[in-house]
């Protein structure tokens, strides 16, 4: 479709209101516009009514009732509240910092020397990661169950059996290994790709001047992978803090199991306080509560990182 | 004795790293077989002592029992569906989005491009109940477009989008087609996407998992059966009072995880060339 030429020799004397400059510019944010359309409505919006809301009482039906910080002293006051904040903060340290620290080792097993199979093996580190995390619940929830594989295996190893679906602690290893072993994979291959963004003359120069392995390893290796250990190391806390679905599933056999008290998170509370109580007030306190403690677990993260390895690398994203 | 590179692990060295290797690599794919092995098991197999690692015949009558159960390929048309809607809205909206931000200059660029990363790391926890009223008042709940609208456009495709355009596309070819007299949107169509369909592709299938296997959100907006999503469905399977049969449930979640294992290895590569650029690298 050519573009419409100006009709009238008058338009050349006057500047047409249509620029080129003018009209890119709307082309642009008509492309952009309907992320921020729709962000609006159905992100920016909720955030800010979540916070309105957590201030009312509410069951989603009737009127809203003006409350204060009613709903902030219910929710801290109720002691399920604080469970499933310890036991999101348990989780979340058993799932992530063995997690990090294995998939560091296997990026660095998978990038050292052998180039052979190493796409294959990537492949199948990844693969944990597309199933869904119903079919991993489901599976990992046969594997520990009472006279499952992982008791099978600890028997042999001469220890008891442990009540994986039901302990205090038990809960909470099963729940742990079935987050590392959906995430490890996708970890490990995210810092591949940071290894692989090192320059190989940097080692070479360093071996020249008589640097050994560990040497190598500490002084390139990771103040160079620093970004990428930043960037998991954030990603893996901001999704521990919302895990949800493996509690709810594999607590889940009997219908209403999904609250109990080994397993509960504080995403599973926020759940059951909206849509299985109608609390929206309650739901939308926590809701708020769980975004504060995500920002402070993420600027602890930033800070922990920066002093990690003094100058702030390439740092740009 | 010479050393040629001092990066060689010597025989030795070579074979404890092929062993971790494996190892760990036994350990990833294992709950796959298992979920297999179960399914075309009879009921006992599960808790067979010592552990049955054996594929048996059962498949066929266990699966038969899934379909008395669920509306088990309802339930995979309706993931079909959303996860197919939602990904070519995806798909196109960032690109058009990345687009934007890679080749047009315009007024608070920006402050736009890193309010859009910003939004990255907000929970989608803290919208849920106020977008549940939404749909509420839409009349959206147990609806699929409860699961599409919302999802239409995301920050991690743009972003994505993004980068890979402000490399790909050549800014004087764009001119050189707006010198010719060609529309902005037909530049982008004919000039600028055929360059860019791998990124597509790899934004579409990653999008297309993340929507798939998606739980919180259909859990809370679905309410009957015959909108449930193979997830949902999955997950009801799971909730029965009367004694677990496992030889049922695998032999659904095998059959469920199959198409996506399929495309995932089909495509591998690009997926995961995709995750490593699109995750740090700016």
């Amino acid at each position: 479709m050519a573009e419409p030429v100006l009709a009238s020799p008058h338009a050349e004397s006057k500047r047409p209101f249509l620029t080129e400059q003018r009209r890119s510019r709307i082309t642009a944010y008509t492309f952009i516009s309907p992320f921020f359309i729709l962000f609006s409505i159905f992100g920016l919006y909720p955030i800010f009514f979540t916070i309105y809301l957590s201030f009312f009482k509410w069951d989603a039906l009737g009127p809203m009732k003006f409350v204060g910080m009613k709903n902030y002293d219910l929710v801290t006051s109720d002691p399920t509240f604080w469970i499933s904040f310890s036991n999101t903060l348990i989780m979340g340290l058993m799932g992530t910092v063995p997690q990090i620290i294995l998939a560091l080792l296997l990026a660095v097993l998978l990038h050292s020397g052998m180039t052979k199979f190493k796409k294959t093996f990537r492949i199948l580190y990844f693969m944990p990661n597309i199933t869904s995390i119903v079919a991993v619940t489901l599976v990992f929830s046969t594997l520990f169950g009472n006279n499952g594989m992982i008791n099978w295996m600890l028997n042999g190893l001469g220890l008891d059996s442990m009540a994986f679906n039901s302990g205090w602690w038990g809960v909470k290893i099963a729940i742990s290994t079935m987050v590392m072993w959906r995430w490890t994979g996708y970890n490990a291959i995210i810092f591949l790709s940071g290894l692989q963004s090192i320059p190989m003359d940097l080692y070479e120069a360093a071996r020249i001047d008589g640097a050994n392995r560990r040497q190598q390893l500490t002084f390139i290796t990771l103040p160079l992978l620093r970004p990428f250990i930043v960037f998991v190391t954030l990603l893996s806390t901001i999704g521990a803090l919302q895990l949800f679905t493996e509690p709810y599933v594999f607590l889940g056999q009997s219908g209403t199991g999904s609250t109990r008290q080994e397993g509960i998170t504080m995403v599973t509370y926020l759940y059951s306080e909206a849509f299985r109580n109608g609390f929206f007030g309650t739901a939308a306190a926590t809701a708020v509560l769980l975004f504060l403690v995500t920002i402070i677990f993420s600027l602890l993260n930033m800070l922990a990182s920066s002093r990690m390895g003094g100058d702030t690398g390439g740092k740009k994203a | 004795m010479l050393k040629k590179n001092p990066d060689d692990l010597g025989l030795f060295g070579k074979f404890w790293y092929y062993v971790l290797l494996i190892l760990g690599a036994l350990v990833s794919i294992f709950p796959f077989y298992w979920m297999f092995v179960v399914g075309t098991n009879d009921k006992g197999a599960v808790f067979h002592v010592p552990p049955l690692l054996t594929i048996g015949d059962q498949f066929i009558d266990n699966f038969k029992r899934v379909l008395d159960k669920a509306d088990f390929f309802q339930a995979l048309g309706n993931s079909l569906f959303v996860s197919a809607m939602v990904t070519i809205s995806v798909v196109f909206f960032c690109t058009l989005a990345g687009y934007a931000f890679a080749k047009y200059e315009f007024p608070f660029k920006n402050v736009l491009f890193y309010f859009v990363i910003a939004t990255l790391f907000v929970p989608q926890q803290l919208g849920v109940l106020p977008t549940y009223v939404i749909m509420a008042k839409l009349h959206w709940i147990d609806s699929f477009k409860a699961l599409i609208v919302p999802a239409m456009v995301n920050a991690f495709g743009i972003f994505w989008m993004r980068q890979y355009i402000s490399t790909a596309v050549h800014t004087e070819l764009i001119e050189a087609g707006r010198i010719d007299g060609g529309g902005h949107f037909r530049i982008f169509w004919n000039i600028a996407i055929p360059v860019i369909t791998p990124a597509m592709a790899t934004l579409g299938i990653l999008n297309f998992m993340t929507v798939w296997n998606d739980f919180f959100w259909p859990l809370v907006v679905l309410k009957n059966k015959e909108h449930f999503t193979i997830q949902i469905a999955l997950q009801q399977l799971f909730t029965t009072r009367d004694g677990l049969d496992y030889g049922m449930i695998m032999s659904a979640t095998f059959t469920a995880t199959l198409p996506l294992l399929v495309v995932f290895l089909l495509f591998s590569r690009w997926v995961i060339a995709g995750l490593t650029s699109g995750a740090v690298k700016s």
